[in-house]
């Protein structure tokens, strides 16, 4: 059953992290990985309401350890650092890292603020 | 929705499947290493850190050898890249284990995580990618 669950969350937050880029892609023409950047900080929000709102263990691992871990990468994020870098980007390399890490613990200290609220 | 978002989402079908299905084992094998090596509250995310910097070492790999060297199937890249080692790897626990780390008191920890593992982590898909670039040098390539 736990299985089951965490299946779940990775085969939905997997491909809607694809979709998402692919979406932001075609809208901004911009070498900032704008799309990994918004799901990656969706995801933080996410997690932390979840983690705030202490939901039973079945939710937390579908929801959780399923759709947000599967969501949200580090494993991309470290690739398109390492990419701009490659492509003399270097500020902009530092830029993403910076507002991935900043924006992202942002988004987990306000979810799991709201998610304590709710 | 607007018409642009739907004609870029259209033939996607194939594509959504395979990084599902990717997305799925990537979680599991996270999921499965969280079960072996539990987490100890208030200690360093040994676990989490690994995960995410294997993922790293591994995308480093295996991007040099499809964009450079030998592309495969379409569906190659979308399955294990974006699936497979999007799905293990995850953005969102690091975070929200800073918040906990710092929440349960131990801010020290909690920094020494953050850093670690972005260190760890840009080191290794730098490494991996340059190492595999010098694997396959001479050999023949796209």
């Amino acid at each position: 059953m736990n299985w089951l669950l965490v299946i779940a969350g990775g085969a939905v937050g997997a491909p809607l992290r694809y979709l998402t880029d692919r979406v932001v892609r075609s809208r901004h023409d911009s070498t900032f990985p704008w799309g990994t950047f918004a799901v990656n900080i969706t995801g933080c929000l996410v997690l932390g309401l979840l983690t705030g709102a202490a939901p039973d263990p079945h939710l937390q691992l579908l929801l959780g350890t399923g759709f947000c871990g599967a969501l949200t990468t580090y494993s991309t994020f470290s690739h398109e650092t390492l990419r701009l870098a490659e492509g003399k980007a270097g500020l902009l390399a530092a830029a993403y890292v910076t507002a991935s890490v900043v924006a992202g613990l942002g988004a987990a200290f306000t979810g799991v603020w709201l998610g304590g609220a709710l | 929705m607007t018409a642009p978002d739907t004609a870029v989402l259209r033939g996607q079908g194939p594509v959504v499947a395979v990084v599902a299905a990717g997305g799925a084992i990537g979680a599991c094998a996270r999921y499965g290493a969280a079960l072996l090596w539990p987490a100890r509250t208030g200690g360093f995310p040994w676990t989490t850190f690994w995960v995410n910097v294997v993922g790293c070492a591994v995308i480093g790999v295996f991007m040099v050898v499809v964009t450079e060297f030998r592309a495969g199937h379409p569906l190659v890249r979308p399955f294990f890249g974006t699936g497979v080692l999007g799905g293990f790897t995850t953005f969102s626990t690091y975070t929200v284990d800073i918040q906990k780390l710092v929440e349960d008191g131990h801010p020290g920890t909690g920094i020494a995580y953050l850093a670690a593992t972005l260190l760890a982590a840009l080191t290794a898909v730098t490494l991996a990618a340059t190492a595999t670039r010098r694997a396959l040098k001479g050999k023949k390539s796209l």
